[in-house]
């Protein structure tokens, strides 16, 4: 019964914002490649909820090293949907992505999103790298990135008049919040008490 | 808690306002800034028309000169957003419009949506009697039919 209820909640809790998305009336003004953009960041989102999970094993069937080997095949799609978004994004307004990438735009969001993009990147670089790295060192940044991207990412998505409805998109969020903190913290707290 | 206490430095820098802020405030209104992102996808020389598009949303301003605050009269005002009808980018969702004797302006234009995560609107004086300036205000509600922006030009 309990494993049903986790990957219940957890599916119920991605993919409530995506419907809700789908069903959006701005969609309907739009492009499809502003679509394909906004979708690329939804699912973005979505799937960052995934990732600590992933990477402490906790989700039912999906143990450590399972876990940890989806963790990195997800992370590779982050790079690839971060990619086709802000791509994306640029044909459909060329100087308002311009504007984010220098950090000189008028939305307050932009530069959230872009902060988060770069910890994305060195993310991915740093776990191609992760061999030549004292396992410690590695974790520590890893896990600094880990904040940097789910916080950019919140206050990304929170501030933008989009696609995704309001109380959805909150709840994704708050969601995302709780499976992150308690993971990161953990292993934050491993890595003092070990150095004691 | 506020209070300045009165030394020498202080009265040196008051008294360097002072004198800096006394021409401004002798010519009275201060020129409107362009504002950061209003020149985005901007189409120079957008024709002047009865209204953009099917219309059903009105945006509305007024055109002053700086200093005495004169309502400027003819002055072309260029308006685009992203709409029901078309994006930024698109040569339908741009057009411009003339201010009356009064210095006010108004235009219809398609509904604005939200775009890269805000309802905005842009405008831009790009003529020549006065420095160009790009507005980009943003809409406090979606949902609202009508968008003000004011400018206020100062002369080349």
């Amino acid at each position: 019964m309990r494993p049903v209820l986790i990957w219940g909640a957890f599916l119920v809790l991605i993919l409530w914002p995506f419907a809700m998305a789908l069903g959006s009336p701005q969609l309907a003004w739009r492009e499809p490649v502003y679509i394909a953009a906004g979708f690329a960041g939804v699912l973005a989102m979505m799937l960052l909820v995934a990732q600590p999970l992933l990477a402490a094993g906790l989700l039912p069937g999906l143990p450590a090293m399972r876990g940890r080997r989806l963790h990195r095949w997800v992370g590779g799609t982050l790079v690839v949907l971060i990619v086709v978004h802000v791509g994306g994004l640029w044909i459909t307004s060329p100087p308002d992505v311009i504007d984010a990438l220098l950090f000189v735009s008028p939305t307050p969001f932009s530069a959230w999103g872009v902060i988060a993009m770069w910890a994305i990147f060195a993310t991915a670089v740093l776990a191609i790298w992760r061999r030549h790295m004292r396992f410690q060192t590695w974790r520590a940044i890893h896990m600094t990135l880990a904040c940097v991207i789910v916080l950019g990412c919140i206050v990304h998505a929170v501030q933008i008049d989009g696609t995704m409805a309001p109380v959805s998109k909150f709840v994704l969020s708050i969601g995302l919040l709780a499976v992150s903190v308690p993971i990161i913290g953990r292993r934050f707290i491993d890595q003092r008490e070990r150095r004691l | 808690m506020t209070l300045t206490k009165l030394t020498r430095r202080t009265l040196i820098a008051g008294a360097a306002a002072t004198t800096l802020i006394r021409p401004a405030a002798a010519q009275g209104l201060a020129p409107t800034q362009t504002m950061r992102g209003g020149s985005n996808n901007y189409r120079p020389g957008a024709p002047i028309v009865e209204r953009i598009g099917g219309g059903g949303f009105w945006m509305t301003g007024t055109v002053r000169r700086a200093g005495d605050g004169a309502p400027l009269a003819g002055q072309r005002i260029q308006v685009w957003a992203h709409t029901t009808e078309g994006h930024e980018r698109d040569e339908r969702s741009h057009g411009a419009t003339l201010t009356d004797a009064n210095g006010e302006f108004r235009l219809e234009m398609p509904q604005i949506v939200p775009a890269f995560g805000q309802a905005h609107g842009h405008l831009a004086y790009d003529s020549d009697e006065f420095e160009t300036v790009f507005l980009r205000p943003l809409m406090s509600s979606p949902n609202d039919t009508t968008l003000a922006a004011h400018f206020v030009l100062q002369p080349v």
